[in-house]
């Protein structure tokens, strides 16, 4: 093999190569149906929406209600919570978006109460802004549920939701 | 694995089997005339010591496995019907989870016995790296259990440390969603986690096997840290090792029977008699003790991808130990500075681990930093650098003169 000088792929390197590459093609797909396995199953992705009754929530409370197993905050916010909202300026946010993009419908405010450092559920009414308090690392919300200190990197994620006619509200 | 192999089968049952699987000569070998370093003292019990809390994760692992049942809906009552009604329940549930605590309580032992007389020194780098891989098992086995009470701790905590991988850039959540099997920790969580949990024992075991293995080619390091050179200088295992590592046992025994039939709570947390609840976090979440150092540097970094980063880089800097420090010199013994720094580096970490218990507010955070500023600089300063400044004692000629004295026979 050492005298071996050819520098012209012969034959048997093809078939080396094409041998190898089907073998590994064939066990990244025996691989991957284990791992996908553990990917959310058919009834979970199915999880239907959530309806929430809108009229039982009183100025100033926040409801919490579960969709896809997680909890959503749905606030009624009180008309000095969205003017504190409203006047702060985007330079001072972390992760910058206005009140208007948190809350179309201002006295609404719909959001994911999944703190976004590691997924504690933030405590309503407290911290310095008056919106949420995460009591695992210290992260603290403004009152459109924006991150203002502490370690969380975003503002609490808003689900997808819709205003339904009678006062109601779909999440998902 | 090296050693005389004097083995020589007697009975006809034995001459047969040797024959065919020499395995009695092997073990003859490992664990009856190995020669140990004559000098060990108690700080080398404590590798029977983990190699028997393992034994015993195990055999009341299985024994509560006949009774737990792993369903989100169920399993907080069935850990209930293991403490009242299953016979004996109580005693193997209290010697399971303590036995955890002591498990880690022991490999911390050990691993500073290693760091103490730089036992991870060449030529036992892969000794002590297959230590590290143990070590990290072992944490990844602890979280995993501590998840099956699903307890109001079992549940945040897991939610905690499974969040810490949404960290990582781009596919983070991704990888989360995928360890969640949903969108948060629930059903599918725990299911699997049940699997792993009782999954990574086995792969301990495996492992340990090998640690062995890699031990046994060089032979245990000693409190001198020089090698051994003469048959002076060793004892066969058996008695001499046997015995004095079943007395260490013997006494960690007693605190470990202390734990379970005394204060089989101390070292848990009250809000896991509380079942999981997904939609209230409790008002201060803190893992098992054995985490707290770390988990206080990952609260000390106010950024999430760099807490991340900066915890698991803890840990694994650990393996690199052989190659960081930079002194000849193995013990601590010969080393007057190394010495005071070792004990400066086990205040740091018993300082970080009693700032992870505390909430994270005022003067806890500043001290968190300092701490954890303290903890890398032992690996990144002390460990490359001091070599430069010190002077080591003299060492001596080998482990007989050190134990019997050389010019004039001392104590012996
Ligand atoms: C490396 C060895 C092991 C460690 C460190 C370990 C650790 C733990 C911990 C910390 C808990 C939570 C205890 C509590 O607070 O109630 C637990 C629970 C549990 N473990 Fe393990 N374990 C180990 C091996 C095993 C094995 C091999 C099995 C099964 C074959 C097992 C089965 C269980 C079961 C069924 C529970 C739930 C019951 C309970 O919470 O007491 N464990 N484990
Ligand atoms: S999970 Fe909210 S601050 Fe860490």
């Amino acid at each position: 093999m050492a005298e071996s000088v050819s520098v012209e792929p012969t034959r048997r390197d093809f078939l080396f190569i094409a041998t190898g590459a089907v073998g590994a093609i064939g066990a990244a797909s025996a691989v991957w149906p284990l791992i996908d396995q553990m990917n959310p199953d058919a009834s979970t992705l199915a999880a239907a929406s959530t309806e929430v009754d809108l009229s039982h929530i009183a100025e100033g409370q926040i409801l919490t209600v579960k969709w896809r197993g997680k909890p959503v905050f749905v606030r009624h916010r009180t008309a000095k919570e969205i003017a504190e909202a409203r006047a702060v300026p985007l330079s001072e946010l972390r992760d910058p978006a206005t009140d208007e993009q948190r809350a179309p419908h201002p006295e609404w405010l719909i959001v994911i109460g999944i703190c976004t450092h590691l997924g504690c559920v933030p405590l309503g009414h407290q911290g310095p802004y008056g919106g949420w308090f995460c009591p695992c690392h210290g992260s603290v919300y403004d009152t459109a549920a924006r991150i203002r200190q502490g370690p969380a990197p975003y503002n609490l994620y808003l689900p997808p939701y819709k205003f339904l006619p009678d006062n109601k509200l779909s999440i998902g | 694995m090296s050693g005389p192999s004097s083995y020589v089968p007697k009975s006809g049952f034995t001459k047969w089997l040797d024959s065919r699987l020499p395995i009695l000569g092997l073990v003859h070998a490992s664990f009856i005339t190995f020669p140990n370093p004559r000098n060990l003292n108690y700080w080398w019990t404590f590798g029977g010591i983990l190699s028997f809390m393992l034994a015993a994760q195990i055999v009341t692992g299985v024994a509560l496995a006949m009774h737990y049942v792993p369903n989100s809906g169920l399993a907080f009552a069935s850990v209930e019907h293991i403490m009242r009604d299953v016979n004996y329940g109580w005693l193997l549930r209290y010697a399971h989870s303590n036995g955890a605590s002591m498990f880690f309580f022991a490999v911390y032992i050990h691993i500073m016995r290693g760091v103490y007389y730089g036992s991870y020194k060449a030529p036992r780098e892969v000794l002590w790296i297959l230590g590290v891989i143990i070590y990290l098992l072992m944490m990844a086995t602890g979280f995993l259990g501590y998840t099956l009470p699903w307890g109001q701790m079992s549940f945040w905590g897991a939610t905690v440390i499974t969040s810490l991988f949404s960290a990582i850039p781009l596919v983070g959540n991704a990888i989360t969603t995928w360890l969640w099997g949903g969108y948060a920790v629930d059903d599918a969580t725990l299911n699997r986690f049940y699997a792993l949990h009782y999954l990574l024992p086995f792969m301990i075991a495996a492992v340990v096997v090998l640690h062995v293995w890699a031990l046994h080619v060089t032979g245990s390091n000693n409190p001198t840290g020089i090698e051994k050179q003469s048959s002076k200088d060793t004892l066969p295992f058996h008695p001499y090792f046997t015995v004095k590592d079943g007395f260490g046992l013997v006494c960690f025994l007693i605190l470990y029977a202390w734990f379970v039939f005394y204060i089989p709570n101390y070292l848990g947390d009250a809000d896991n008699y509380i079942q999981a609840n997904p939609l209230q976090t409790p008002p201060h979440i803190v893992p098992e003790w054995y985490y707290l150092p770390f988990y206080a540097i990952l609260r000390s970094i106010p950024s999430k991808l760099g807490g991340v980063t900066c915890m698991f880089g803890a840990i694994l800097l650990f393996a690199f130990l052989p190659w960081l420090d930079r002194s000849p010199v193995r013990s601590a013994n010969y080393r007057p500075l190394f010495r005071i720094f070792f004990w400066l580096f086990v205040a740091t970490v018993i300082g970080l681990g009693y700032i992870g218990s505390q909430p994270p507010e005022g003067g806890f955070i500043i001290a968190g930093r300092i701490l954890t500023i303290s903890y890398f600089a032992f690996f990144f300063l002390v460990l490359p650098l001091l070599p430069l400044f010190e002077k080591p004692k003299k060492l001596p000629a080998s482990i007989a003169e050190s134990v019997l004295g050389a010019p004039a026979p001392g104590k012996a």
